[in-house]
């Protein structure tokens, strides 16, 4: 916890998993905030002619709903990831609350709150978020399907971060916060956080990955709010049309690539952070270089 | 001792969790804005078909009797039990009348016949492997090994599967690229009909086997990474115990240990797993089945297939449980 930012981040550098995924995000994530300057409202049919192959005018051709693919793709990255960052930020408050008062608390409570979060393991969540998804189908959008997403994503990560709690619980300077008279919230937020956040952090990035996935498994099974470009329901688009069949390889192959690389990214940056979080692996590496 | 320690604790969680899991199931159609019956006719509606007035409050009735909606929500819920335990969960409105669990039959030799051979083949291959890769970690064919499973593992099982189905099916047309078996085929156990099979599973099986291999080839890494630097292992080597015995006997044997937990669970979601492979390469079983129960707003079947899945899982993992001391003599149920 000593080391400074920028020490941290020279050291992630050094894997080149990091330093790749980092450029693919930032690449990604300019796509997605020159949405802002689309020419087109993205919903719009007909605003370019249809099925041009890529040139100069459209770079990656246009859909034949009449819409530029590249345009397209820049909203679907946009609001793929802020459906994720919805669904990643609002469970990680869940799984980090559930874990901290499970792990603090012990007893009754941990049982209870245990009890439920094996539940949300064991039972066969991604139905039940079909199921779910199928009732409130008229109101799909990015809100609530980022929050359907978060509803469920929290369960294997409050298990982590209680199991955190639970050792750190144990740990000297627990015993010695309390005996000097410090506040049970004083003693989370100062002493406990510390520890907690690069968990949270290091499994917001799984959790969004997740969540971005899940967004386009539902809109394949047409479960989304379809007038809503994301990566999942342009692919759906493009399937829709028989684009495969009629081999426009410009519009099926946008979202499918992009979304390749994302999860790459996203992959890439959370086992490079979480192997520099456990010391365990990052001597072994060390030792292999 | 292990009866009333463990064992009866172990089975109580287990009827709890099948307990609540299906009153899950029960409740989430009921809290929604929207009923089922209400959907039905209004989708009936928008399909352009005029309802007479007189006729609509005579389907109201039958299709409430029909979702088990009649009476109230204690009615409901001691009839839902009541049917469930006799395997009754209604007839099916896309396929009228057909009961639900007919269906369910009909379509899961598919799915069994698939996805079970397809993880435990991926299983038994993506450990073994990944145990070598892990004992051998720094060797130039293990880190090659390493990065290809990096660039796979990521992408989600939808993107890959449709990666293949274009790649081998639209470009090289080398495999089938819908359905179970050649259209007007009739299943006999003849070598023909049974290649015919094997042709059509292709593109799905190797969709789930590499995506599921690359899996377990990380997770066994990592564990097999870890017992290597376990005492034991290092003075078999030190006594010159050959090294194969000691990958097979010594590492994986008892990097194996976890996984099992973890085949129980993946096998528990067969089901959920289906649903988009069956989609993507139209394949017959309780996927695609569920896939049009969605489509078609058709509660019943929905119900009843997310009630055996949860059942199913469940199941396993209790039966990994109790099964367990067999594969690690270590553990005792004291």
């Amino acid at each position: 916890m000593a080391m400074s930012f920028g020490s941290t981040l020279k050291e992630l550098f050094r894997d080149y998993r990091f330093a790749v995924a980092f450029i693919l995000l930032c690449l990604l994530i300019t796509l997605a905030v020159m949405s802002f300057f689309a020419p087109h409202d993205p919903t719009l049919w007909y605003t370019a002619p249809r099925d041009l192959p890529p040139s100069r005018q459209h770079i990656l051709g246009t859909t034949s709903r009449g819409q530029d693919v590249f345009w397209q793709a820049a909203f679907a990255i946009r609001n793929s990831l802020i459906i994720s960052a919805i669904a990643g930020i609002v469970s990680r408050v869940i799984a980090v609350a559930v874990g901290l008062v499970a792990g603090y608390q012990g007893g009754k409570s941990d049982r209870i709150l245990m009890f439920i979060t094996d539940g949300f393991l064991v039972i066969p969540l991604f139905l039940i978020i079909v199921m779910l998804a199928m009732l409130i189908r008229d109101k799909m959008n990015i809100f609530t399907t980022g929050l359907l997403l978060a509803v469920f994503g929290w369960a294997w990560d409050a298990r982590v971060i209680r199991a955190q709690v639970l050792s750190l619980r144990e740990r000297e300077f627990t015993r010695t916060a309390i005996l000097s008279g410090s506040r049970t919230l004083e003693l989370v937020s100062k002493e406990y956080m510390p520890y907690i956040t690069p968990l949270a952090f290091s499994t917001l990035i799984n959790n969004m990955s997740w969540a971005i996935g899940m967004e386009m498994t539902l809109s394949i099974v047409g479960l989304t709010n379809m007038d809503i470009p994301t990566l999942g329901t342009m692919l759906k688009w493009a399937l829709n049309y028989q684009a495969i069949l009629m081999r426009r390889w410009n519009w099926v192959l946008t979202p499918v690539m992009l979304s390749v690389f994302l999860f790459i990214a996203l992959y890439w940056m959370s086992v490079s952070i979480s192997e520099y979080l456990d010391p365990r692996t990052r001597v072994q590496r060390v030792g292999v270089e | 001792m292990f009866i009333k320690n463990y064992l009866i604790p172990r089975l109580l969680q287990y009827f709890l969790v099948i307990f609540l899991g299906i009153t899950i199931v029960f409740f989430i159609p009921r809290l929604a804005p929207t009923n089922p019956v209400e959907r039905t006719i209004a989708e009936i509606r928008s399909r352009g078909t005029y309802l007479d007035p007189r006729f609509v409050q005579d389907m109201v009735d039958a299709l409430t009797e029909m979702y088990g909606l009649s009476g109230s929500w204690l009615d409901q819920y001691k009839d839902f039990w009541v049917r469930l335990s006799k395997g009754d969960f209604g007839v099916s409105f896309f396929q009228f009348p057909t009961p639900v669990i007919t269906l369910i039959k009909r379509a899961l030799p598919w799915t069994v016949g698939l996805l079970f051979t397809t993880t435990v083949f991926s299983w038994v291959f993506g450990n073994i492997v990944g145990g070598m890769a892990g004992y051998a970690y720094n060797r130039r064919w293990s880190k090659a090994l390493d990065l290809l499973v990096m660039l796979i593992r990521p992408i989600p099982y939808y993107v890959f599967a449709l990666g293949l189905l274009i790649l081998f099916g639209y470009v090289y047309r080398k495999f089938p690229i819908a359905g179970g078996a050649t259209i007007g085929a009739t299943p006999s156990f003849t070598l023909s009909y049974i290649l015919d099979v094997l042709r059509h599973s292709a593109l799905p099986a190797m969709s789930l086997a590499i995506l599921g291999a690359a899996s377990w080839f990380q997770t066994s890494k990592l564990i097999v990474q870890n017992v290597n630097a376990e005492d034991f292992v290092q003075y078999a080597q030190l006594g010159g115990v050959r090294e194969g015995r000691i990958i097979f006997r010594y590492v994986i044997r008892n990097a194996m240990l976890p996984q099992i937990t973890n085949l129980a669970l993946s096998l528990g979601q067969i089901l959920s797993g289906a649903l988009i492979t069956e989609i993507v390469f139209s394949y017959p079983g309780v996927g695609h089945l569920l896939y049009s129960a969605i489509s078609t707003g058709d509660y019943n079947l929905i119900m009843g297939i997310i009630s055996l899945s949860i059942v199913a899982i469940t199941t396993l993992v209790l039966i990994v449980d109790l099964i367990y001391p067999l594969f690690d003599p270590r553990i005792r149920y004291k």
